[in-house]
């Protein structure tokens, strides 16, 4: 685009009272040849904003650089269109609301901040949405039970087309083998019809959804809105192509036969309870050893369960489970007896006014870790259980039946370790690669592997509290009991939610527009392939598995599959990876701008890489709080930290910079980077950084990683000025001045 | 084939629910308004110091889920605004929006002059109360829209009129009314969310008389950065940081007398805010009284790291009184009922773990809608086209109060189009 800039600097909310803004002009028009500079005493009002769309519609400006408060704010005011380039200097926030005024350190800071801007708008182009031939909008569910009949029926209520994919001849799943389900309306006392008939009804009716039962997903090749889904059914292979996918493939049970100290395989009348719905469900209440009806009946919950033999976790469901099938024994013969063997009842929410009727029903509650289960010597079956917190023996009556209430598993972990293919002999893997289970679900084409990773016990879920269905693949949506342990109303309720959010990937992927957490944004990475020199770190490091290799090793982007986080641009060596927007290029230049003053004027100069959802933010709320910090600071934010690139570290040195400081989210167990593994990354690459500064002869103290979160603002002084007088120690930096 | 209609969905209540909602349906091409009645989005997540099991910042979400509205056009909101009327059906409502006045126009900029020259302090309401803010005021730090707010109480002073002078930018209006607008949606998610049960119906734990016995949503203030201590627990009485603290779980929940229902999150929480007084002081301990613990799913992971910590003990048992003794400390008593014996304990503090109110309880919907005897929202399929996400419809996490609101965009999504 052939550029037009205009310079706006703001003069309101103390910027003109603490900064000399003639100076700040002249930088634009004498520094930089910007033909249109001008100030404003208040710009975000009526009269600055027009003066602003004057220049537009008159001058022809279309780069836009605005020197007054931070981007977080006036964000409405200041929007021009997507086809200008615009660039916000945050003079408000992060110069003068937190640094003296007057002051010719201040003054300094505001000029290389104003620097940088125009150097980045310099640089940037609007960007060029990414849009395909053939790109479609259909919805492909896999699993037909549940979650995925329900997630086909909503999605195609908005009028959307959808393939559903169920391994087995009948639609209906796991619900198929069920009598009846727990409560979901007022006054939650009574188990309530399960209604399966109805909705695969429904399912079936429907037009717009195409299904195919007895069938699996053999493979699927491409990404969002360009899925090709090769179905095997029949003994045929049909393609489909869709453009986002619902995994709905549930759970299993935890297999009973880990639980033989529970007397399951040894006592016939040690059942589950799934053989208890059965029982029911074809009303056959028997004893299974010799055909009487059941007398008595003891619960053990959490059989395998919060176990760290068996399952660790709590599987959320399988105590109301048991209640409602208590419920179904009373109801059944109301003097049953039956004792529900429990560590605590979690029946949460409405569920616990169900826990109170049961308890009328005069259901015993017992609590205690069952240790054991053995014949009472007359055929019925004895409990022994220890108290949970005295470690005294409890035994129980004796029963007719024993129901182990065990847990769920999902789907996706019932698969061994994807082996990623090994590096070559000598080359060092650095970044761990994400854990994916081969459960041939889904058989994705993809370079790192063909299942959405899992997380800890084999959940493909989100690691975000705020976002729950953002799973580490692009379009492809996990939910009900295979994305975490739940009960049949909240998965019908995550089945609706992933089909909106495969809905919104259609929409949004359609318009070249990228999905969570940068929704919206329409640039892309573009890779100059002439330069490559096939080192795999892009492929390897992208956390959402985007990019492709072909057998020679060459990356092959998919632009849809895309976050936009940039971790490819800041893993790469070669650098030819680059958003129209955002790139080393770019950046590099923003370092270069800053003016370095030799070693003799004592004003050291400290880069500040800033990951702009967190460590940004928290310095915005700084300046709010008019917390004053060390003005050698230069700060540039960045998409993720993961896209900092290390010849950014490289430039700033060689230039005379004294020290680097990273500011970005913490990482490891709890991580909270937006983009899964960007700040662990640039971590993993700052140990490296070791050998650039031992080639320059520096102190490897002049780089210094930091954690920071959005709301460590009260801490953020401290570390900056810490650095500060750590590079003084250290004393300037040699290359000032070449 | 379908028809498009009018693409457009109302969300009530800005907090998680609700942004959540709003953001997700706009980013499927439909055009959202959000109505909330505080001076700022966020809701009661805004006033968390961090969410369990990561103990991460709410602000981090909240920031993402703001860019989310700033970047998409189709995402309007009104503050301090509520909804007063609704006609119509699903696919055709007209709905009465109202607009409270701020007294600070769009023209603020937040410099700050304003507070400068304001004497006048008032409770901080985002604090409930603990401590006072001027009566010219930014929301919070993280406030957005980042616009302060007047107290209609100083209207009418001469500080009023010193304030509006002090604004170079025009922005204060005194005599700013009450406006009413009306706008015609497809679909209605209502996502008002939820209030803190009021401790001081549980009269034997002292809540009202005794300072040192607070809610756990106070305690979430006092452990925040930026709340009234800026991040330190202390002795409310004697300003002292706490050393042992007790935790009284289901306070006034599955209890006949109160709530009769769980409301799933209280466990989590006072275990998350054991981590808080463990972590401020490595002698600190806490005590937490309970029925059950009921950490679902992979939270379980949770419950046993903070119970690893040995300075954290686990007392079966409902406390039966809850006082102030001589030592200044307060006591409380409890049968425990794994042994059946009566303990007593003195602590620095007691925080009471009082569950969720669904806030349609006490404020109906101006609709003829169905409520549970709790008054919880009933969902009825969608099919009213008033849609309930979040702790409306029942007591969740936050987690799950996404999910669900990404569920009820959809609901509402299909209102929008005409088969």
């Amino acid at each position: 685009m052939e550029k037009k800039m205009g310079l706006y600097i703001c003069k309101g909310c103390g910027i003109g009272d603490a900064l000399d803004v003639d100076a700040l002009c002249n930088i634009g028009t004498d520094e930089f040849n910007i033909p249109i500079c001008k100030t404003h005493d208040k710009l975000c009002g009526e009269e600055g904003v027009n003066l602003i769309k004057a220049d537009i519609e008159g001058e022809g400006v279309n780069s836009i650089v605005i020197a007054a408060c931070s981007p977080r704010v006036m964000y409405d005011v200041f929007d021009f269109g997507s086809d200008k380039v615009l660039e916000r200097v945050n003079l408000r926030e992060q110069v003068v609301w937190c640094h003296p005024p007057q002051d010719e350190d201040t003054q300094m800071l505001a000029e290389d901040q104003l620097r940088m801007g125009i150097t980045k708008a310099q640089e940037m182009e609007p960007p060029d949405p990414f849009i395909a031939e053939d790109m479609s909008k259909r919805i492909l569910v896999v699993g037909g039970g549940l979650t995925g009949l329900t997630a086909a029926k909503e999605a195609a209520k908005a009028g959307y087309e959808v393939v559903l994919v169920e391994k087995e001849k009948e639609l209906g799943g796991y619900l198929k083998r069920i009598y009846k389900l727990p409560p979901a309306t007022p006054p939650y006392e009574e188990p309530k019809d399960v209604g399966l008939e109805d909705l695969i009804g429904e399912v079936k009716s429907n037009d717009l959804i195409k299904v195919y039962t007895g069938a699996t997903v053999e493979s699927i090749e491409g990404a969002p809105c360009m899925f090709d889904v090769t179905i095997k059914h029949n003994g045929n292979g049909t393609t489909e192509r869709v453009g986002a996918i619902v995994v709905a493939t549930g759970s299993v049970p935890y297999n009973p036969e880990n639980l033989e100290h529970l007397g399951y395989g040894k006592f016939d009348d040690v059942v589950t309870l799934q053989q208890v719905e059965e029982m029911f469900l074809n009303g056959e209440v028997k004893r299974p050893s010799n055909g009487q009806p059941v007398q008595s009946v003891a619960f053990i919950l959490c059989a395998g369960s919060r176990d760290e033999n068996h399952l660790p976790y709590c599987s959320s469901a399988c105590c109301v489970e048991a209640l409602k099938q208590a419920k179904y024994f009373k109801e059944q013969n109301p003097d049953c007896s039956v004792y529900i063997f429990y560590k605590d009842i979690r029946a949460n929410g409405v569920y616990e006014l169900f826990y109170k009727q049961v308890q009328r029903d005069k259901v015993f509650f017992v609590r205690g870790d069952v240790t054991g289960v053995d014949d009472d010597g007359s055929g019925k079956l004895i409990l022994t259980a220890e108290d949970v917190l005295t470690g005294s023996p409890i035994m129980s009556e004796s029963v007719d039946l024993v129901v182990l209430a065990t847990g769920m598993v999902p789907t996706t972990a019932l698969g061994e370790p994807y082996k990623v293919p090994t590096a070559e002999e000598g080359e060092e893997i650095e970044v761990p690669p994400d854990t994916i289970l081969v459960s041939n679900i889904l058989n994705l084409k993809y370079r790192q592997g063909p299942e959405i990773p899992a997380l800890k016990y084999g959940f493909p879920d989100s690691h975000f509290i705020c976002f729950p269905y953002e799973s580490r693949r692009t379009g492809i949506y996990p939910a009900g009991s295979v994305r975490a342990p739940m009960d049949y109303a909240r998965a019908i309720d995550d089945a609706t939610g992933a089909a909106l959010k495969a809905i919104q990937c259609v929409e949004l992927t359609s318009q070249g527009k990228a999905v969570h957490p940068r929704a919206g944004d329409m640039s892309y990475p573009e890779f100059f392939m002439q330069r490559c020199t096939q080192c795999k770190r892009c492929t390897e490091e992208c956390p959402f598995g985007a990019i492709n290799e072909d057998e020679k090793a060459n990356p092959l982007p998919n632009p849809t599959r895309c976050r936009r986080c940039g971790v490819c641009m800041g893993a790469c060596p070669e650098r030819i990876i680059s958003f129209k927007n955002y790139s080393v290029g770019m950046i590099g230049n923003m370092i270069k701008a800053i003016n370095v003053p030799d070693e003799y004027e004592e004003k050291p100069r400290i880069l500040v890489l800033a990951c702009e959802n967190d460590a940004y933010p928290a310095l915005d709320m700084a300046g709010l709080r008019r917390l004053e910090y060390n003005p050698w600071v230069r700060i540039i934010p960045l998409r993720c930290l993961g896209s900092m690139n290390i010849i950014w570290i490289a430039d700033a040195l060689s230039k005379g910079i004294d020290g680097i400081l990273l500011l970005g989210c913490r990482h490891g167990d709890d991580y909270q980077c937006h983009f899964i593994k960007g700040s662990e990354l640039a971590n993993i690459r700052m140990t490296k950084i070791k050998e650039t500064l031992d080639r320059l002869v520096l102190e490897s103290e002049r780089v210094r990683v930091e954690e920071v979160s959005i709301t460590d603002y009260n801490r953020l002084p401290q570390i900056l000025n810490d650095f500060a007088e750590k590079l003084e120690e250290l004393g300037p930096n040699p290359y000032k001045g070449f | 084939m379908t028809e498009v209609t009018n693409r457009s969905i109302l969300v009530v209540g800005g907090g998680i629910a609700g942004l959540s909602a709003a953001v997700e349906a706009a980013e499927t091409g439909c055009q959202v308004y959000i109505v909330e009645k505080e001076p700022y989005l966020g809701g009661r997540v805004a006033r968390m110091n961090k969410y369990f099991p990561k103990l991460c910042p709410p602000n981090c979400g909240l920031e993402i889920n703001f860019r989310r509205i700033k970047n998409n056009p189709l995402v309007r909101f009104f503050t301090m605004a509520e909804v007063t009327k609704i006609e119509g059906e699903p696919g055709n409502f007209n709905v009465t929006v109202k607009i409270n006045p701020r007294y600070v126009n769009e023209k603020c900029t937040a410099c700050g002059k304003c507070e400068e020259a304001a004497t006048t302090t008032i409770p901080n309401p985002f604090n409930y109360g603990i401590n006072t803010v001027k009566a010219i005021y930014l929301p919070n730090d993280f406030a957005f829209p980042m616009r302060y707010v007047l107290d209609p109480s100083i209207l009418g002073t001469e500080e009023a009129e010193k304030i509006k002078a002090s604004c170079p930018y025009g922005a204060i209006e005194l005599d700013m009314q009450p406006k009413e607008f009306d706008l015609n949606v497809s679909a209605i998610i209502w996502a008002t969310g939820w209030k803190p049960y009021d401790a001081s119906k549980i009269l034997y734990y002292g809540y009202e008389s005794n300072p040192d016995v607070i809610t756990n949503v106070e305690m979430e203030r006092y452990a925040s950065p930026e709340g009234p201590t800026n991040g330190k627990i202390i002795q409310p009485s004697s300003g002292e940081p706490v050393k042992k603290v007790a935790f009284v779980q289901c306070a006034g929940s599955r209890d006949e007398n109160h709530l009769p229902y769980c409301s799933g999150v209280c466990c989590l929480a006072s275990l998350k805010q054991a981590t808080y007084v463990l972590d401020q002081d490595e002698e600190a301990r806490v005590y937490i009284y309970y029925i059950d613990i009921r950490a679902l799913g992979r939270y379980e992971d949770f419950y046993k790291k903070v119970m690893e910590n040995e300075r954290v003990t686990l007392i079966k048992g409902k406390p039966g009184e809850i006082r102030r003794v001589d030592s200044g400390k307060t006591m409380v008593q409890a049968e425990n009922q794994l042994n059946g014996e009566i303990t007593k304990e003195e602590f620095d503090l007691v925080v009471l773990a009082t569950g969720m109110v669904p806030s349609t309880a006490a404020e109906k919907i101006p609709f003829d809608l169905s409520y549970d005897e709790n008054g919880f929202l009933i969902e009825a399929d969608g099919n009213l086209g008033v849609i309930p996400a979040g702790c409306v419809k029942r007591p969740v996490d936050v987690a799950t109060t996404v999910q669900d609101a990404t569920a009820a965009a959809l609901k509402a999504l299909q209102l929008t189009v005409r088969r």
